[in-house]
């Protein structure tokens, strides 16, 4: 359903992708993993047009991004619902019209009507009664809750999850996860999602790609990874400063 | 050392030129969509409180005050040589041609423009922009259309008020308070206003409109790095839309009157 070819991205000197290929099947549940500043929330932008390849192709439902106009991009990222990593909420609206802005703007809903929808898509974050306060009145893991009811509130076919636990109580971050299961087994959605906590990727991924030094070094089932030969992969997931992945700057 | 100079103009010139490039690929990307549903009609509404409701006490004030200093200069010089009578035909020509809608433009820059850029470099840099788009939204049609709309609307408005005001003020300074008879002042600020001199400063009004407008939506949307790149955004915008104000306000002025 989702195609990534040879993706690659610089800034400036920083060549941060250097030939990415990843390809999702419908329904798939896949948890990209990562070091900070490895180029995974790049990546994520990629995937819904945000950001154009310098090289390579995103292939979205056998459209071709790159090839699409103004329109057509937007065609297509209907299909999407992102959470970023900032949550990047309208601060000019209040919570409830951040969450119904896509129904408000690409459906005939009145208004009351959005805000019903946008109150349940609240409450089945574990949001309640704060509908009508602004997102500067929030903490910053309601936010990041925030972020998701919007992100759902359209129902897409195809989620984009930027770190979605980050932030969160333990218990809160299990609820997510569990919010994140659902979601897939109930409307049969395609997530990607991006996360440090290695305990939620094991509990939300089929598949797991591990992202290091602009390339996908690994890619397997939750179980194949767990029990990775890849010292690299294997240091990652165990959380260990020792090993091939070293920290600049760091003395140890 | 010719070579040294012709590289030094070149570097001096690049940043500019790529910069109005880039404004005047927005112009026509506003030009896109602002014919395209939906109208954002909301938005409009909302934009043009900002720029010219709340704009109109700064406007009022500044029209008021430079009527009467007008008045009150051109009185004291015109004296000299018995031409007193001639006050009010300076000061309702000086404001319906020069200086309605230029000061007018710059208050509404320093304000609206100001805050424009402020918060739409707000949204570049937390993203709030990429989020539109994720949510199937057009960025320039959703931020930049209402605000240009609401610029080349308003600015005219508060152009005709400035105008107004300002002949008041005149009349206040040069009736009330230097005693020159009443029918002699707006005698002289008929007699030789003609429709064409407002209509003329409105289309500089309208002119000014789009151009701060855009000006610093442009800088807004291309703002990074943080609180830092924000502020940097505001300043510019404020600076390059007043300098283009007054600028273009010579070349109309020498191509309109
Ligand atoms: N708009 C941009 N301009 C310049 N450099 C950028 C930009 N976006 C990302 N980068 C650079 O790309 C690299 C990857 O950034 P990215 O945000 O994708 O990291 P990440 O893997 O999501 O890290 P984290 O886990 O900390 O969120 C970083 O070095 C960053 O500096
Ligand atoms: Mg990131």
């Amino acid at each position: 359903m989702i195609e990534l070819k040879n993706i690659h991205k610089s800034y400036g000197g920083n060549h941060v992708l250097r030939g990415v290929n990843l390809d999702i099947k419908k329904g798939e549940s896949l948890v990209v993993i990562g070091g900070s500043g490895s180029g995974k929330s790049v990546l994520l932008k990629h995937i819904i047009g945000l950001t154009k390849p310098d090289e390579g192709e995103v292939i979205v439902d056998s459209d071709v991004l790159s090839q699409l106009d103004e329109d057509g991009l937007n065609e297509v990222r209907k299909k999407f619902g992102m959470l970023f990593q900032s949550s990047a909420l309208f601060d000019s609206m209040s919570v409830w019209e951040n969450v119904g802005f896509g129904l408000k703007r690409h459906t005939d809903f009145k208004n009351k009507e959005i805000k019903d929808i946008a109150v349940e898509k609240l409450r089945m974050v574990g949001l309640v009664g704060v509908e009508d306060e602004m997102p500067s009145e929030l903490s910053g893991g309601m936010r990041k809750r925030v972020g998701l009811a919007r992100a759902i509130a359209m129902e897409p076919q195809i989620l984009l999850y930027d770190e979605p636990t980050t932030g969160l109580d333990p218990i809160m971050a299990d609820a997510i996860n569990e919010l994140i299961i659902e979601m897939r087994e109930r409307l049969n959605i395609t997530s990607i999602a991006i996360t440090h906590d290695m305990k939620s990727a094991f509990k939300i991924a089929d598949t797991i790609a591990m992202l290091y030094n602009g390339l996908i070094i690994e890619r397997g089932s939750s179980e194949e990874i767990k029990n990775t030969s890849d010292p690299v992969v294997r240091q990652f997931i165990e959380g260990s400063a020792e090993g091939p992945i070293t920290l600049e700057g760091i003395k140890r | 050392m010719f070579i040294k100079l012709i590289e030094f103009i070149g570097t001096a010139i690049k940043g500019p030129l790529e910069e109005t490039g880039r404004i005047i690929l927005l112009q026509g990307s506003v030009f896109k969509w602002i014919a395209r549903r939906p109208f954002e009609l909301r938005n409009i509404a909302k934009q043009m409180l900002e720029i010219g409701v709340n704009s109109l006490p700064v406007v009022l004030i500044t029209a008021v005050f430079t009527g009467m200093v007008l008045a009150l200069q051109s009185y004291t010089g015109f004296k000299r040589f018995g031409a007193e009578g001639l006050v009010g035909s300076v000061v309702a020509l000086s404001m319906t041609r020069e200086l309605g809608p230029v000061l007018a433009a710059l208050i509404v820059t320093g304000r609206a423009g100001a805050s424009m850029a402020a918060e739409i470099a707000t949204m570049r840099v937390t993203e709030q922009i990429d989020a539109l788009e994720t949510l199937a939204t057009n960025p320039v049609k959703y931020l930049v259309v209402p605000r240009f709309l609401s610029g080349i609307i308003m600015l005219p408005a508060l152009a005709v008020i400035s105008d107004i005001v300002g002949i008041i003020g005149g009349y206040f300074v040069t009736v009330v308070l230097l005693g020159t008879s009443s029918t002699s002042y707006m005698k002289a600020t008929w007699d030789f206003l003609e429709v064409e001199d407002i209509y003329n400063g409105l289309i500089k009004a309208a002119f000014f409109g789009a151009a701060f407008t855009l000006i610093s939506c442009y800088k807004g949307f291309y703002a990074k790095g943080g609180a830092e790149g924000v502020g940097r955004a505001t300043t510019g915008a404020v600076v390059i839309s007043s300098m283009t104000i007054l600028i273009s306000d010579y070349f109309l002025s020498a191509w309109l009157f």
